[in-house]
């Protein structure tokens, strides 16, 4: 087979940070017309790997070749010269900004005086040649998810690039809309572009791509061309083990409402309501999971659910009891627990160490402390065991938790919040970001919850997750629940993204899915 | 009629030096950088723009002395801050320290002479109109310069590609770094940039203002600049109403100490104060019910590639 | 070979930075303040003997550094507290002017005639002025986010000017020859001095409120709500903790402990309310706390080495007829540098040597966008 010159190729690439290697010594190269998946689990080094394609990171070794030249990229405006664009996982755009501001941010060979007349035109042609439908004067902190994805890619096809990484892009997309970004990526691939697609869905993979790289642990497995493996096979690869994930989920029969809201609506920080109207209930021994794109309003419920967000109306009960806008010390002492998905931001407090941050839930209470004073050897002792039972691995309880790693940040934050027993969880996106063992660990946890009679909310927008999870699944979409699904697992998935792009499910049940 | 034109005069005047300071103040943050030594930078600019007109004879040197002056302490600001990320706000009291002692040892010898400053000129045409001629035009040319550089500032944010770059590091250094702007090299140029034009309402102060140099002869302005930057809601529009708005007050405190009031001058001397933390509180409380959009939102936070969540 | 220089955060601090890091910074900056002071055609290494002499040279000149490191002390502590919870209380200057105005009012309308009464009164009322003044900025700052530097800052000013208008006016004494203060306080209203110099019972005061809030800070309750919100108020608010009336407190007590600061300087060492009393202690207090990182104990060290420099500065006056404000540029410096400390700190800068020719960048090359 004549195969075409590499766009670009890397050889040999080793990346370490402080103390942790995140890649080490791998080959990559990306043709053109080609999409090269780039497979692995979280943390398994491939969003690394194309940061240093995109010259963020800089290699501690290895050489990176661009139309056969070798190349230095001290920064994405090298790279950017060379061709390259990335769109990130979270979208590198100025909120504050307008499409076409973001548009042309950096560019070098711009007129001094901003041309705004013909950068509009130039992005409504790029906008339809590729299907990506934007408005060029909307402020990005106005769109959507999915909408802000689609000025992502823009931004990198408006400056030519020749190579196009996307940093697990299907993650913030319903259903529907991932296949319309699949027919984007074709159109661009038929261009003669190259598409690095980042995914650990093994599904889209073998579905999009024409090879695809495995990387594990920062090493480099193998490439493979995508005709010649199964999905079997790459799970193999990417994982080490036979296994994905099996989820050993009994049949329980559900007890009373433990955390209920009605008609609960609830502002966002920019003051538009985020949640509408919405009513549901976890029962003991259940699982209730929310799907729904990132931003619909499910990070706004959860707050103003624990007390954190101001309900502007409706009401909320922790076991028949109201508590509605009581403050959220009420709601912790009322058993009401959260596990936020910002961890460092939100859950934790980076620069104190592990010890201060497991009491951080409990410190007025005893034993931890007495009176107004804190109990330091009973804290330590609590931490302690905390970190044994729940698998922790730390230096010290006295290591600032900004060291932690991600799943180890994880399993502490669950282990502080499981650790009294709670009536609910509140977890949203918990596994978000770990790899295979640590998900795990944390899913089994949740289950634990259920088994031991408490209840579950969970917020992901894994759906694959949801579905084998949930006792019941509730579909968010700005701010409204579309619908609340009683055997999610039996439930056509197409229906639940139709239901999260705004289509309630009273709807659908009148007009079933034709297909 | 008598009594409003030299009050409204007087307002533009004395507004003028917290006007550039808070032109300043803004070119600086809208990159993300807080530089809070203001106070201390406008003092080293009134000072070295002082001692320079006095020394050469001639106003416009010390105003390019004010101002080089002004970028070598924005340069200092902005190693600390960028490059060393240091605190931003302890890094801007350390400026405020380090300028106010600085130019009173400095300023020592100087204290007691006066010169002639900058010559007043009346715009042709402009002047003329009547209220809007003598409260407006019929200043001296520095004066004037802040006309331009407020209209220029609006223009600049708005229209141009190296404004819009500095308004995405503002914002999003991270997104800007990832599109290719060199974050920190235009948080060099503007922290200087800004610190600059700061110091040059520090020479206008010493060569327009009061044509003299004196210890501490700032009293405040520049952390009345700092306010005014949160009123203006970092727009060059606003902050020239705001600036006006405190040159009116100081003026009019001014006045009723000259006309012989019984109020005693320490509590008028109170009112351009009073006046920031109303002004601050009014803005605040506005904030909390709509939305205003305009403080960059990495401000005061340093900026560092290699980090990883 | 070839060179890469990279800077990487730290994991943790090697317990010899810890204290090499300050000492580095000291020096530099007085290093570069003497490069200054040269320039100004004073010898840096007679400035500095004068100021060590004059300080630590005799009985006396460490007493006199005591009596700067009282005042220091107690509005480190209360600059501390504010900061510890990310909370810029850049006003204690203004609150220590509350306090001393609220002594001489007690001396002046509620003046009686034990001591033990008037101590009590005159802590209370100096407390009180104080903490309102703080207290203030904070609730604006709880309330409706109204930015509390600038607004401390603004009460400095408007403090000073009542500071002002009471002692050019209603307070002045009228045999104090036209000058802008108030009559001497009765002996009843004064702290003693010990061991016959001018060291004043506020020391004890001084010694113990850092030993407090260093209790505080690490044992109780409070302390580690207060250590929380600092570090991360969405974690703290996560955590029931509630931040904005903890803010309003915070800022209470820090303003009162300064405002007490102020009663001291007045009660013990001047013995009457003048016109720019303080000299500065409330600024000079935020360097103080930063310099100690914070740390209350650290504090007590810190402001006696400041001490130093501020007897030192009011020698040099005299003996060199260099002005006061050389001490601030000093002050100053030793900012810059603390902060540039900090730096190594938490970065490591990684130098290697790499194998392999250095590769030319192909670099600002047009990025074409029609």
């Amino acid at each position: 087979m004549d195969l075409p010159q590499p766009l670009v190729r890397m050889e040999n690439i080793t990346k370490r940070f402080a103390g942790v290697t995140a890649n080490s010594s791998i080959d990559f190269d990306v043709r053109p017309g080609e999409v090269h998946a780039l497979l692995g689990e979280n943390g398994a080094g491939k969003s690394t790997l194309m940061n240093i394609l995109y010259g963020l990171y800089r290699p501690d070794e290895g050489t990176i070749f661009a139309n056969g030249r070798k190349r230095v990229f001290f920064s994405p405006r090298d790279a950017l010269a060379a061709g390259i664009g990335m769109v990130h996982q979270h979208f590198m755009l100025i909120q504050s900004q307008t499409v076409w501001e973001n548009m042309i941010l950096g560019l070098k060979d711009l007129p001094f005086i901003i041309p705004k007349k013909t950068i509009r035109e130039r992005i409504l042609e790029l906008s339809s040649r590729y299907g990506l439908e934007v408005q060029p004067d909307a402020s990005v902190w106005q769109l959507s998810i999915g909408e802000q994805q689609r000025v992502a890619i823009l931004q990198m096809l408006f400056r030519q690039a020749k190579i196009l990484i996307l940093d697990e892009p299907t993650a913030v997309l319903i259903p529907q809309e991932a296949e319309r970004l699949f027919e984007t990526i074709r159109q661009m691939t038929a261009e003669g572009h190259g598409v690095v697609f980042i995914s650990h869905k093994l599904d889209e993979v073998m579905k999009l791509s024409s090879r695809v790289t495995i990387l594990r642990k920062g090493a480099l497995v193998g490439t493979v061309e995508t005709a010649e493996t199964t999905k079997e096979e790459l799970a193999e690869m990417m994982v080490g083990r036979k296994l994905l994930f099996r989820i050993d989920r009994p049949d329980l029969a559900p007890g009373r409402d433990v955390l209920a809201c009605k008609c609960l609506t609830a502002r966002g920080d920019r003051g538009f309501l985020a949640v509408k109207s919405v009513s549901l209930a976890v029962r003991e021994r259940e699982i209730l999971g929310i799907a729904g794109v990132a931003g619909n309003g499910q990070q706004e419920l959860c707050e103003a659910l624990t007390g954190l967000r101001k309900a502007e109306s409706g009401t909320v009960l922790v076991d028949g009891r109201d508590l509605t806008n009581a403050s959220p010390k009420v709601f912790i002492d009322s058993g009401v627990h959260y596990i936020p998905a910002d961890r460092r931001g939100t859950g934790m407090v980076p620069n104190m160490n592990v010890s201060e941050n497991a009491i951080l839930k409990r410190y007025w209470n005893r034993p931890v402390s007495k009176g107004w004073f804190i109990q330091w050897k009973e804290v330590f002792s609590f931490a302690r065991d905390l970190i044994a039972r729940f698998s922790v691995s730390t230096p010290s309880i006295d290591t600032p938790v900004r060291n932690l790693s991600g799943g180890n940040l994880q399993k502490l934050m669950l282990g502080r919040e499981l650790s009294d027993s709670p009536r609910v969880l509140l977890a949203v996106h918990p596994t978000w970001g770990l790899d295979v063992s640590a998900a795990g660990f944390v899913r089994e946890q949740l289950l634990c919850q259920r088994e031991r009679g408490g209840a579950v909310l969970l917020v992901s927008e894994d759906l694959e997750e949801l579905i084998t999870m949930s006792d019941r699944l509730a579909v968010m979409c700005k701010g409204e629940i579309m619908g609340i699904l009683d055997r999610p697992s039996e439930v056509p998935v197409e229906a639940i993204g139709l239901m999260m792009a705004g289509t309630p499910l009273e709807d659908l049940q009148r007009e079933p899915l034709s297909s | 009629m008598e009594i409003i034109i030299p009050i409204l005069t007087a307002a533009v005047r004395s507004g003028t030096p917290i006007l550039y300071a808070t032109l300043g103040e803004i070119l600086t943050e809208k990159g993300g950088v807080l530089n809070l030594g203001l106070e201390g930078i406008m003092l080293l600019g009134a000072y070295s723009g002082f001692s320079v007109a006095y020394s050469t004879g001639s106003a416009w040197l010390g105003v390019v002395a004010a101002f080089l002056v002004g970028c070598l302490l924005g340069l200092l600001h902005a190693f600390i801050c960028v490059s060393l990320k240091g605190n931003q706000v302890v890094a801007g009291l350390a400026m405020t320290m380090f300028g106010t002692g600085a130019s009173s040892l400095l300023g020592r010898s100087l204290v007691g002479f006066t010169i002639p400053g900058l010559d007043r000129i009346s715009v042709p045409l402009l002047g003329d109109i009547p209220l809007l001629g003598p409260v407006f035009f019929q200043h001296d040319a520095m004066l004037y310069c802040s006309y331009a550089l407020v209209l220029f500032f609006c223009w600049y944010f708005s229209s141009t590609r190296p404004g819009l770059n500095l308004r995405a590091v503002g914002d999003n250094p991270r997104a800007a770094d990832a599109m290719g702007i060199p974050v920190a090299k235009i948080r060099y140029i503007y922290t200087m940039v800004g610190a600059g034009i700061v110091a040059l309402g520090g020479a206008y102060m010493s060569l327009a203002y009061t044509k003299m140099w004196g210890e501490l002869m700032t009293a405040g302005r520049g952390w009345i600049a700092v306010a005014l930057v949160i009123f203006a809601i970092w727009n060059p529009a606003r902050a020239a109403l705001g600036a006006y708005l405190f040159g009116g007050v100081e003026a009019f405190q001014l006045r009723l100490q000259t006309a012989g009031t019984t109020i005693p001058a320490p509590i008028l001397m109170m009112l351009p104060y009073l006046m920031t933390v109303a002004v601050l509180l009014f803005i605040s409380i506005r904030k909390g019910k709509g939305i205003v959009f305009g403080a960059p939102a990495s401000l005061g936070l340093p900026f560092f590639r290699e980090e990883r969540d | 070979m070839r060179m890469t220089v990279r800077i990487e955060p730290r994991l943790s601090v090697p317990p010899g930075l810890k204290l090499l890091i300050p000492l580095l910074s000291l020096g530099a900056a007085l290093f570069s303040g003497g490069i200054f002071l040269y320039f100004l055609g004073v010898s840096p290494l007679k400035a500095y003997s004068v100021i060590l002499k004059s300080s630590l040279g005799d009985s006396y000149g460490i007493s006199e550094t005591i009596v700067k490191a009282i005042p220091l002390t107690m509005a480190a502590i209360a600059v501390m507290l504010s900061f510890t919870m990310l909370i810029w209380n850049i006003g204690a200057e203004g609150q220590i002017f509350m306090g001393a105005i609220a002594t001489a009012a007690t001396v002046r309308y509620f003046s009686v005639d034990s001591r033990p009464a008037m101590y009590l009164l005159m802590f209370l009322a100096a407390g009180a002025a104080g903490g309102v003044w703080g207290a203030i900025a904070g609730y604006f700052r709880a309330k409706w986010n109204v930015n509390e530097i600038i607004t401390t800052l603004m009460l400095n000013y408007v403090a000073m000017n009542l500071l002002n208008y009471f002692v050019f006016g209603p307070w002045r004494d009228p045999s104090s020859l036209g000058f802008p203060m108030t009559a001497v306080f009765p002996d009843s209203a004064r702290l003693p001095f010990l061991w016959g110099t001018r060291i004043h019972t506020g020391l004890f005061l001084a010694l113990l409120l850092p030993l407090l809030f260093w209790g505080i800070l690490r044992y109780t309750r409070w302390g580690y709500e207060i250590r929380v919100m600092g570090e991360n108020p969405r974690a703290a608010s996560f955590a029931g903790m509630s931040y904005l009336k903890n803010v309003v407190l915070v800022m209470f007590l820090s303003g009162a402990i300064a405002g007490i600061a102020g009663m001291g300087e007045l009660a013990g060492l001047q013995g009457r309310l003048q016109h720019g009393f303080s000299g500065g202690y409330g600024y000079t207090a935020i360097i103080v706390a930063w310099l100690a990182r914070l740390h209350p104990l650290a504090i007590v060290l810190v402001s006696f080495l400041m001490g130093i420099l501020l007897v030192g500065g009011e020698t040099l006056q005299i003996v060199m007829r260099l002005p006061l404000s050389s001490v601030m540029v000093l002050q100053g410096l030793i900012l810059f540098f603390v902060l540039g400390g900090e730096f190594f700190r938490k970065f490591r800068i990684r130098i290697r040597f790499l194998k392999g020719a250095p590769t030319e960048p192909l670099r600002e090359e047009s990025q074409p966008w029609k």
